[in-house]
């Protein structure tokens, strides 16, 4: 029974330089592909080659203030072979655009248009790229760390409008990542506009 | 003559013939067969759903004829976040209604927003229609929702009704 | 006396045909109709636009997103112990499975999965059941409702208010429990709570069991579901189908028993599978599953470490300060214990750096958490990966080719929930 160490192994074979050495964590294994705009190939020679035959989910992370500013993680899933594998990719904010792999795997379809839904990362090749959980012709991007959770107010006329929330000095907690305890007090954060 | 427009009633003075006001009995026939439009969004659309099945039967009150069409219901009983993306929807679906119609807000999220303090939740749905009853809990028992009924059906049988169809014509 | 005139009516069919022939402009153009976000048949707010040819659907477009709460957002800005009420909401017909789902992934990323007491897993796992009978009964339920058979949802709610009374001795509430704590769950099982669960597992066999009579061999039942959204094998994988959905299909894929957590790997229980993959198939397997959920709380109430009434006082969450709340006694009285209690509530449970997905069986499929944490109490991106948001996915292939009618059947039996779907 392959593992997962193996599988990866594999595809760093095939790959070269482009995917890195696995890294691992709390027993899972990640690889990160060095240029996003190949997804396409690599993603093909999962499926066919290594059985990885289930997309689990593709989520994207903004990490607001470094560059490259986007990062998307593939979860795949083999039901042949029984492991898990996760594909990492970095995209900059001035490309904002990477390969689709709606053709792999029918289910990134829908992933990948909430990608793009919250976060603005565009798909080339989408069959159909637009937004999916909040209306079209809504201007902003929810999950960008620099859009406020309470909103910002939108009209479209008959069809949905937008206001902000009040959210009366909150939300008041803690920021990720804070290097001390001094940092990690809990605070009033005014978002970044 | 009282202005009150509640039935007026005695068994051993009338017997079988009830001498009213229109008013009231009018309102004791719209009260005893609210037909509720469920505006069952999220969570609460199952305590709604619970208040119609067999333990807290919601059939007893005469609101059991869950309509779904806004033509045939006199309250709106909105269970769950109304979000912005839905919230041009309820509202079109409750100018649809005929009156006299009602809105019954159930639940933290349909009254003011809830937990969901965010984006893209409307908070409260009494920014586009005119709420009656605010119902809190999240979820509100069915009982909650019940006791918001009766007093749904108190409030119909104080509302008056030739005096608003004479000012009207 | 009337005229009688004895009318010849012959096959409306090949009347039909002969009219189509004469008349070859009469094929109109495709009707598109809104099955709207109000709708009593989609289970909660989800729009479907469908391109009709007479009765047949050729196109269909779901669009979801009408209950977009933001929660994702919102978990950016919440301690690990504060989105514990948000996961609740997200398939609300399961709260107790959501919960445990989230704490086993946010447990997963600090590495304190099998520190858990032995009795907080069989608890856990207990609520994992539990929900997943309730969730299968309405789902059910609501498919049977709209398909026609109404009694069904009543006798299944009558089984649901005895889950709502086990869930709120448990923990106070009936549908929004908000159980689990990191590290554990929030309190022991009340006195006298196993005695209400064997007995309510003793009758909700035999409301299966009517129900299976009501539905199983009717004949309207299996004409409306036999052969209808037939999902094969593969299509089903691509698609990213999980659970009953998935099962149905044939394709063997169960998380308690491929990916084992908590204690399934010690529970012995079978795994139902469809082999067609139809309406009728992914019914059959939940009413198995339901049978197999009530085997396994029995199993687990038989093994509970500490008995019913936990006279060894078996801890039910970690006794680690600086993960699980300390007994307050303790907190009012000695300082170490105040400083744990002081963090955990206001900067909320340090967290490694690092990032990790953990797939749960929901009773609706796959619910996956993929957590990106760069230290600290709160995540730097929770990602929730919704079982309903990708079976949703599905529609666009599988409706095409179906009459009006049968969308209904359809959507029951995929049995979604679009809190979750559209978190």
């Amino acid at each position: 029974m392959a593992t997962s160490l193996e599988l990866a192994q594999q595809l760093k074979a095939k790959f070269g330089d482009l995917i890195s050495e696995p890294a691992e964590f709390r027993g899972e294994l990640t690889v990160t592909i060095a240029d996003a705009q190949r997804i396409g190939e690599v993603a093909a020679f999962c499926k066919a080659e290594l059985g990885f035959d289930y997309l689990v989910d593709a989520s994207g992370v903004d990490n607001y203030g470094e560059d490259p500013r986007w990062s998307l993680a593939y979860e795949l899933f083999s039901t042949t072979k029984n492991v898990y594998l996760r594909l990492k990719t970095h995209v900059s904010e001035e490309k904002g655009e990477l390969p689709t792999v709606s053709n792999v795997w029918r289910t990134a379809d829908w992933h990948e248009r909430e990608v793009y839904d919250m976060m603005g990362v565009r798909f080339i090749g989408h069959p159909d790229l637009r937004r999916i959980l909040m209306w079209e012709g809504y201007p902003y991007h929810p999950l960008r760390k620099d859009f406020p959770l309470a909103g910002k107010p939108t009209e479209l006329p008959e069809v949905a409008f937008s206001k902000t929330t009040p959210m009366e000095g909150g939300p008041f907690v803690t920021v990720s990542g804070g290097k001390d305890s001094a940092a990690r007090e809990p605070r009033i954060r005014i978002p970044e506009d | 003559m009282t202005q009150n427009a509640e039935l007026g009633y005695n068994t051993k003075v009338e017997g079988e013939v009830v001498h009213t006001r229109v008013d009231a009995a009018i309102n004791w026939f719209r009260k005893n067969s609210i037909w509720p439009m469920p505006m069952g969004l999220a969570c609460c659309a199952i305590e709604l759903m619970a208040s119609g099945a067999s333990r807290f039967d919601i059939s007893r009150f005469g609101a059991e004829v869950m309509r779904f069409s806004p033509r045939q219901s006199d309250v709106m009983i909105v269970s769950g976040t109304v979000t912005y993306k839905m919230a041009l929807s309820v509202k079109r679906i409750y100018d649809q209604m005929a009156s006299p119609k009602w809105v019954i807000a159930m639940g933290a999220c349909a009254s003011t927003g809830g937990m969901f303090r965010s984006y893209a939740t409307l908070q409260g749905v009494d920014n586009i229609v005119p709420v009656d009853f605010y119902v809190a809990g999240c979820p509100p028992r069915p009982e909650a929702l019940l006791d918001a009924l009766l007093k749904l059906q108190e409030k119909v049988s104080k509302e008056p009704v030739i005096s608003v169809w004479k000012k009207a014509s | 006396m009337a005229n009688t005139h004895e009318i010849q009516f012959g096959e409306a069919a090949a009347r039909a045909s002969r009219a189509a022939e004469d008349l070859p402009d009469l094929q109109g153009e495709k009707m598109v109709l809104n099955m709207g976000p109000s709708h009593p048949s989609t289970h909660g707010v989800l729009r479907i636009i469908l391109e009709l040819d007479g009765e047949t659907i050729t196109k269909a477009t779901p669009d979801v997103g009408y209950l977009h709460r933001g929660d994702e957002k919102i978990a950016e800005n919440m301690t690990w112990n504060q989105f514990v009420p948000y996961t609740d909401r997200l398939d609300y017909l399961a709260p107790m499975a959501n919960n445990v789902a989230y704490a086993l992934a946010v447990e997963k990323l600090f590495g304190i999965q099998d520190k858990l007491p032995p009795r907080c897993q069989y608890i856990r796992t207990i609520c994992c059941e539990l929900s997943r009978i309730s969730s299968h009964l309405l789902g059910i339920g609501c498919f049977a409702m709209d398909v026609g058979a109404l009694t069904v949802f009543l006798l299944t709610f009558t089984e649901r208010e005895k889950v709502y009374n086990l869930q709120e001795a448990l923990t106070g509430a009936r549908l929004t429990t908000s159980y689990t704590r990191i590290g554990g769950v929030a309190r022991d099982l009340p006195p006298g709570w196993v005695e209400q669960c064997r007995k309510f597992l003793s009758e909700v066999v035999i409301n299966i069991n009517e129900v299976a009579t009501l539905l199983d061999r009717n004949r309207i039942w299996v004409d409306r579901t036999r052969d209808v959204g037939v999902i094969p094998k593969d299509v089903a994988i691509d698609y990213g189908l999980t659970g009953p959905n998935l099962r149905g299909s044939g394709v063997d894929f169960d998380l308690r028993k491929k990916q084992p957590y908590l204690i399934y790997k010690d529970l012995d229980f079978d795994v139902p599978l469809g082999s067609v993959g139809d309406c009728y198939d992914r019914y059959l397997v939940r009413m198995e599953e339901m049978r197999q959920s009530v085997n396994l709380v029995r199993q687990c109430l038989d093994k509970l470490p500490g008995g019913a009434d936990n006279k060894s006082k078996e801890p039910v969450s970690i006794q680690d300060g600086k993960i699980t709340l300390p007994p307050k006694g303790k907190v009012l009285s000695s300082m170490e214990e105040l400083i744990h209690q002081f963090m955990i509530v206001t900067t909320g449970v340090n967290a490694p750096v690092g990032e990790v997905y953990f797939g749960h069986e929901n009773p609706k499929g796959e619910l996956g958490f993929y957590i990106n944490s760069r230290g600290g109490g709160t995540p730097y991106r929770l990602k929730i990966r919704a079982p309903s948001f990708v079976n949703l996915s599905v529609l666009p292939y599988l409706l095409p080719g179906h009459l009006m009618s049968d969308t209904v059947s359809i959507l029951g039996s995929l049995d979604f929930v679009m809190g979750e779907c559209d978190r």
